[in-house]
């Protein structure tokens, strides 16, 4: 078992096209995903589940990817699909009457390590996690990302303090802040939430800024880490990153596109590609 | 209690090393110090943060461990209710929450450190499994079994300090989800549970002195309720009497009533619960129980004993 110490962005990115790419597709069989929730942490995921989580030769991992911000869940499962956890037909049956998977992830579905989906909780669980790691002595770390209208919760701050004061090193999370919640823009509603990194900073976590739609970005300041201390990574996104209908458009947190929509959307994709 | 529960832990700790316990800035007593000295690893305080106590248990249970959430009853599960629902029952994970003090016990600081709602809430839970127990004997037998179970999250209620042990002579051993006889009669029948089995003894005890034959009963488990037992308790007796300290709703009384109209139950039935109102009254936990009407002396002529 060994680290993945090279992350190809290349790779990363056209990954990402396709995940969009899918989700699109998905949209048109419900009436509601999350995509622009989805597309924001689209390339902090991928890195995370293709890069910075290790993999054993069955293809498990040591390493634990928590969503915290369980309305992003649809990158997940893409992910876990293209990795062969969630099958076609199982992702075909989203949000259906005779689906397992919904609009946030449930523990006890394939690839899914904790239910999410009310903002707060996952920071805490993901404390706990990494205790269960530190007292078995396995060098297991945990992943997750967090939406920045969850880090407004007081929970969250319950487990950030927790985290840093139990010396947990062996949690990596990310903040996806796009600057988005459901009635406007964080930094106008709340902007003493701004900056973020000097917060978690002054909350004994080692910090790091980095643009979050950059794959390779990401991957380098994660890889980079000291590893003496949580580390928090506040990564800059745009909600509904890569159709440019949805970039920053808060109605995309939740709407699916209309067919005509759809189809600016795949042709944007398309280009994408080339 | 609170020392049997903290010696009970201390062994299956030492029996278990993924027993862990997380305390909101309070320590059960006595061998705790031992535990946290022995295991520091595992005794985790998070300060006046319940949430994240917890968050943090259920993270723990994900990866296998065996938690126990430590705190006044009423910050280990009404502060923290939306983790308690959505991270322990909604994911089914075998963590402890431990409500110390329940009930209107710490009489002196009022209404916010009370949980006079405590079952009915944890009840209304799907999975959450409830178990108070009647004196620092059940105390030891129910953390025991807390630290073994597996199938999903627990809610123990247990009093504080200084409680009698009143089960040294049962009848019945202790068993999770079954009513316990301590005594068994056949006149009348008194069901109760937590610390408040005390006036049930006595109020057992007055009515063997009118030669009543009585059976004394411990519902330790209320949920999963053992309703064939108390259908059966129902069925055998001339009289059932309730005595819970808790709301009117949602209650053992309640159950007790429905499961009596369900089995067309012919028996007398008294029920003696807290009120449904905030009581600000200050004294001994008897002072409080009195003013909400759970007095020895009032159950005696309620009952036909005066």
């Amino acid at each position: 078992m060994a680290r993945r110490n090279v992350f190809d962005a290349r790779a990363a990115r056209e990954r990402c096209r396709t995940y969009r790419r899918r989700i699109l597709d998905i949209s048109q069989q419900v009436q509601a995903l999350h995509i622009g929730s989805a597309y924001s942490c689209t390339e902090i995921v991928d890195a995370i589940y293709h890069g910075l989580m290790r993999r054993n030769l069955d293809g498990t991992s040591p390493d634990t990817f928590v969503m915290s911000k369980g309305h992003g869940c649809m990158i997940q499962y893409v992910i876990l699909e293209a990795m062969g956890v969630l099958s076609r037909e199982e992702l075909d049956r989203y949000c259906k009457p005779n689906g397992r998977l919904g609009c946030h992830p449930d523990y006890g579905n394939p690839g899914i390590e904790a239910s999410t989906g009310a903002l707060g909780h996952g920071l805490s669980m993901v404390v706990g996690m990494a205790l269960a790691e530190r007292g078995r002595k396995t060098d297991g770390i945990i992943y997750t990302v967090l939406s920045d209208g969850e880090v407004q919760e007081g929970s969250t701050w319950e487990a950030v303090l927790m985290a840093s004061s139990l010396g947990l090193a062996n949690i990596v999370a990310f903040v996806d802040n796009n600057d988005f919640q459901s009635l406007g823009r964080t930094s106008e509603t709340h902007p003493s939430f701004y900056p973020l990194p000097e917060k978690f900073a002054a909350f004994g976590w080692e910090t790091v800024a980095v643009d979050g739609h950059d794959s390779g970005a990401i991957f380098d300041v994660v890889s980079a880490r000291k590893c003496q201390k949580p580390l928090m990574v506040v990564a800059k996104t745009t909600k509904g990153k890569g159709i440019s209908y949805m970039e920053n458009v808060p109605i995309w947190h939740y709407r699916s596109p209309s067919p005509k929509e759809y189809e600016q959307g795949v042709v944007e994709l398309e280009k994408a590609a080339s | 209690m609170r020392n049997t529960f903290s010696e009970a832990l201390y062994k299956a700790a030492t029996a278990n090393p993924d027993v862990y316990i997380v305390v909101a800035d309070i320590s059960p007593a006595g061998s705790m110090a031992k535990f946290s000295q022995q295991y520091p690893e595992r005794f985790i305080n998070v300060g006046v943060a319940e949430q994240s106590m917890i968050g943090i248990c259920a993270g723990l249970a994900l990866k296998g461990c065996q938690p126990f959430a430590y705190t006044i009853a009423t910050f280990s599960l009404y502060r923290p209710f939306e983790m308690v629902r959505d991270d322990l029952c909604y994911q089914n994970l075998p963590v402890t929450v431990v409500g110390m003090g329940s009930g209107v016990i710490y009489s002196t600081l009022g209404g916010t450190h009370h949980t006079q709602e405590d079952i009915a809430i944890a009840g209304a839970l799907p999975n959450m499994q409830i178990i108070a127990p009647c004196d620092p004997a059940e105390c030891t037998q129910a953390t025991s079994h807390c630290a073994t179970q597996k199938k999903g999250p627990v809610y123990l209620r247990i009093g504080k300090a200084g409680e009698p042990n009143l089960t040294e002579k049962a009848v019945d051993p202790w068993v999770f989800g079954k009513l316990r006889y301590l005594t068994r009669g056949s006149d009348v029948c008194i069901l109760s549970y937590g610390v408040i089995m005390q006036k049930a003894v006595k109020l057992a005890q007055a009515f063997e002195a009118k030669g009543k034959s009585v059976s004394l009963v411990s519902c330790h488990t209320l949920k999963p309720l053992d309703v064939d037992g108390i259908a059966d308790a129902l069925a055998r007796h001339k009289h059932v009497i309730v005595i819970e300290e808790h709301a009117p709703q949602g209650g053992l009384a309640p159950q007790t009533k429905q499961i009596a109209w369900d089995t067309r139950a012919t028996c007398r039935l008294d029920t003696f619960t807290l009120q449904d109102a905030f009581i600000h009254n200050y004294g001994s936990h008897d002072d409080l129980l009195s003013a909400h009407g759970i007095d020895l002396g009032l159950i005696s002529a309620r009952v036909g004993l005066a």
